[in-house]
């Protein structure tokens, strides 16, 4: 018996049934729990859509990367778990940038996996290269180059653990061609070993007992919920620790929804579109604490005027949070919801009323208003909305001025139910992250409010909602304006318009019917009600064009780097000064 | 009660910053990049194998405000790829910092310069008819008195290694 020829073959079988480096990945990423990959092709990422034809995760094929890391980031912000993204190298690479920073600066676990040129030719402006880890350095929370397919297994998983944990953000992974089709014989790997990886958890007993002696001391006590609070889910012990000290709750533009924005302790987002009553309770409070708030230049205005005689307590997670904008009189490094249970217990029912009898006296003096003459505005559009929704709805939005609306009259009532581009301002975001927060709920109701402008950037996805038939809603207010650059133009420019005007826009009915998507248009303000809710019932697709009042102003405002003081209840009768502050 | 921070212009101060790395590709362009972004120019920087291989240490010498500083300290330490972080300036840490100096300067002109280089007990390590290359070692500050006296001698090239520092005692570098 050729028992030697035997072996051979054996050897053989066994070097054959060795997975490719592709099919490795994505056997890790079925590990972890993976549903979806939302990407586009290429020639370098071949061997990894190779593999997915093979596995039970289900590919979205998006029709831009851009709307793919979208899809991610509004995945993971509506679910807590992280979106993936699967592109080709070079441009195919550079394309997720946009989507990198925006969810870097929001805090969303996103992993992208990039395709990169045959390691041989690293450097050598191969075919479709370009240095993807050199160009997303300052956009990823970490990223890695696979040189050898031996750490596939240890890559990826430390790819969704630095994703997901601590202060979560986007980890990119560039995966040369030959890893990717070559073979992989390492075991998974379920171990971290990252010694400069630290994950705060519990925050300081010493640090949570002085903040429970000054919220005890304080008379007028204000707490200031951020993006932490809803990634860490915190709402339910923020509501617990409001009631107990009887203290007013004002959100960040991300923080909605963390806590319920109809309860009676709560006076909406602050900041420079806030609601006056929120703006003047944080000038007017004698304490104010940040649960993960990072203390944004929207929300302080001009530094030296805010919260001067205040003491501040800042809760985060991040450490180079703190003494960044402020120096806070406590500061609190950890997870959200474990530092507030743990002040919890120490808080006493305090009395408050005249401090809430003065926030009640704002909220009833300065409501947020809006005029009911001269067409249809979008303020009334996005409050027949959420009558409709009830908070039941996940919202999205892109950047501008339907954004700062959508946040004013769409009241968040429950977490991750509203998800909007904050840091980076990206428009183009609302739309494909609407997809993603669908995907992640497909028994919610999704709604993406967007403007005309930011939905041009990513509408070739209406594709990918036709393909997969998701109920997801497209609410546009179109103004045929880049809005809030017209605001700024005519308060602050002498009405120059420069650049602002978006004269040639499609009829965008006609344009979604193109993709095969129902399309609804809103005329009068008497319509609202009703088409609104013909596109919510829909089963399938729908994109709403509200047809807005062209030349509308968001309001209150504060001007950029100005003071509450200064805040705009309403149109100002005279020119402004150009704003000094950030953009 | 705490006031907002303003930044203002203040003094300048040389500072000096200690990192102890992971020992991988990219680790030195991510450190670079937390000074770039904010305008701070890195005035000198050694990198090294540390006593194990998997990882590295990076001295950083830099000025700039101590209120940006401070961020930075605490951008570096978040970077995934970097073990800690130390910002040393201040301490009593031992410094030391190598320079090779070379001067072109004919034979009949030397006398002087040797004595300077005596002075500073620098060594003569190359020693031709036209030029010649002096090592100094020391504190950064020594090595700029000897610099600043053999300037008039022309100096024709100057290399320094950058500081080397290393924390005294059971303090972590």
């Amino acid at each position: 018996m050729d028992s030697r020829g035997n072996i051979l073959d054996t050897q053989e079988e066994s070097d054959q049934k060795l997975p490719t480096g592709g099919e490795k990945i994505i056997q890790c990423l079925e590990r972890e729990g993976v549903e979806y990959v939302f990407g586009l092709s290429g020639g370098a990422i071949m061997p990894l859509f190779d593999a997915l034809v093979d596995s039970k995760i289900q590919l979205v094929l998006t029709r831009h990367e851009q709307g793919a890391t979208h899809m991610a980031d509004g995945y993971a912000r509506a679910t807590g778990r992280p979106g993936v993204v699967l592109v080709t190298s070079g441009p195919g690479a550079t394309n997720t940038v946009t989507g990198l920073l925006t969810a870097l600066m929001d805090s969303a676990p996103v992993v992208v996996l990039t395709g990169q040129t045959i390691t041989s030719m690293l450097g050598k402006d191969a075919f479709q290269e370009a240095d993807v880890t050199g160009i997303t350095y300052p956009v990823v929370k970490h990223s890695y180059l696979i040189k050898n397919a031996a750490d596939i297994p240890r890559i990826i998983r430390e790819a969704f653990h630095v994703a997901t944990s601590g202060r979560p953000g986007p980890v990119l992974v560039d995966i040369p061609k030959d890893i990717g089709q070559g073979p992989c014989d390492a075991p998974f790997c379920d171990e971290i070993d990252l010694p400069g990886y630290e994950v705060a958890t519990r925050g300081a007993p010493e640090a949570i007992a002085e903040t429970a002696r000054l919220l005890r001391a304080a008379k007028r006590p204000l707490l200031y919920v951020g993006q932490g609070a809803v990634i860490s889910g915190a709402g339910k012990a923020i509501t617990t620790l409001a009631e107990k000290l009887r203290a007013p709750v004002v959100t960040t533009l991300l923080g909605k929804g963390a806590v319920d924005e109809t309860h009676p302790l709560h006076l909406g987002m602050m900041g420079m579109h806030g609601t006056a009553y929120a703006n003047k309770a944080v000038a007017g409070c004698d304490l104010i604490m940040s649960i993960g708030g990072r203390w944004d230049d929207r929300i302080t205005g001009r530094l030296s005027d805010f919260c001067t005689g205040a003491v501040k307590i800042h809760v985060d997670i991040d450490p180079a949070e703190f003494n960044k904008i402020i120096r806070p009189d406590v500061s609190i490094l950890g997870d959200a919801r474990l530092v507030v249970e743990d002040l919890l217990p120490q808080i006493e029912m305090a009395d408050t009323a005249d401090w809430l009898e003065q926030c009640d006296k704002w909220r009833r003096l300065y409501p947020l208003k809006y005029s009911k003459q001269g067409g249809l505005r979008a303020q009334h559009v996005l409050d027949r909305l959420d009558a409709l929704t009830q908070g039941e709805a996940i919202i999205t939005t892109d950047v501008g001025q339907h954004q700062m609306w959508a946040a004013q009259f769409c009241r968040s009532r429950s977490n991750r139910h509203w998800i909007s581009s904050g840091g980076a301002g990206t428009m183009g975001f609302g739309f494909p992250a609407a997809i993603g927060a669908q995907f992640g709920n497909p028994d919610k109701k999704v709604w993406a409010v967007v403007g005309d402008g930011g939905f041009q950037m990513t509408l070739s996805e209406l594709a990918t909602a036709f393909i997969h038939k998701l109920p997801v809603n497209v609410l546009i207010i179109n103004n045929n304006f880049l809005g809030m650059i017209r605001q700024w133009q005519e308060m602050f420019y002498e009405n120059r318009l420069s650049g602002s005007d978006l004269e040639g826009n499609p009829d965008f009915v006609k344009l979604a019917q193109a993709y095969g998507v129902k399309a609804l248009r809103i005329r009068r303000p008497a319509d609202a009600d009703r088409i609104l809710r013909e596109a919510h019932e829909h089963d399938g697709p729908c994109v709403v064009v509200a047809e807005v009042v062209k030349e509308d102003n968001v309001f209150p405002m504060i001007p950029a780097g100005a003071s509450v003081s200064e805040m705009l209840i309403e149109k100002p009768k005279h020119a402004l000064a150009k704003p000094s502050g950030s953009t | 009660m705490s006031a907002a921070i303003e930044l203002k212009p203040v003094p300048q101060q040389i500072h000096t910053i200690s990192l102890f790395v992971n020992n991988v590709p990219g680790v030195l362009v991510r450190v670079a990049l937390v000074f770039s972004r904010r305008g701070f120019n890195i005035e000198s920087l050694v990198v090294s194998p540390g006593a194990e291989g998997r990882f590295s240490r990076m001295t950083v010498t830099c000025s700039g405000e101590p209120e940006v500083l401070e961020q930075i300290i605490k951008q570096l330490a978040k970077l995934v790829d970097v073990v800690h972080a130390v910002d040393h300036t201040g301490d009593s840490a031992y410094e030391t910092e190598i320079a090779l100096i070379k001067i072109e300067a004919p034979l009949a002109e030397r006398t002087e310069i040797l004595q300077v280089a005596e002075h500073f007990k620098s060594r003569v390590v190359d020693y031709g008819s036209e030029s010649m290359i002096l090592q100094a070692y020391g504190s950064s500050e020594k090595l700029d008195a000897l610099i600043s006296l053999l300037r008039p001698y022309s100096i024709a090239e100057l290399v320094r290694s950058g500081k080397l520092l290393m924390a005294r005692g059971k303090s972590a570098t």
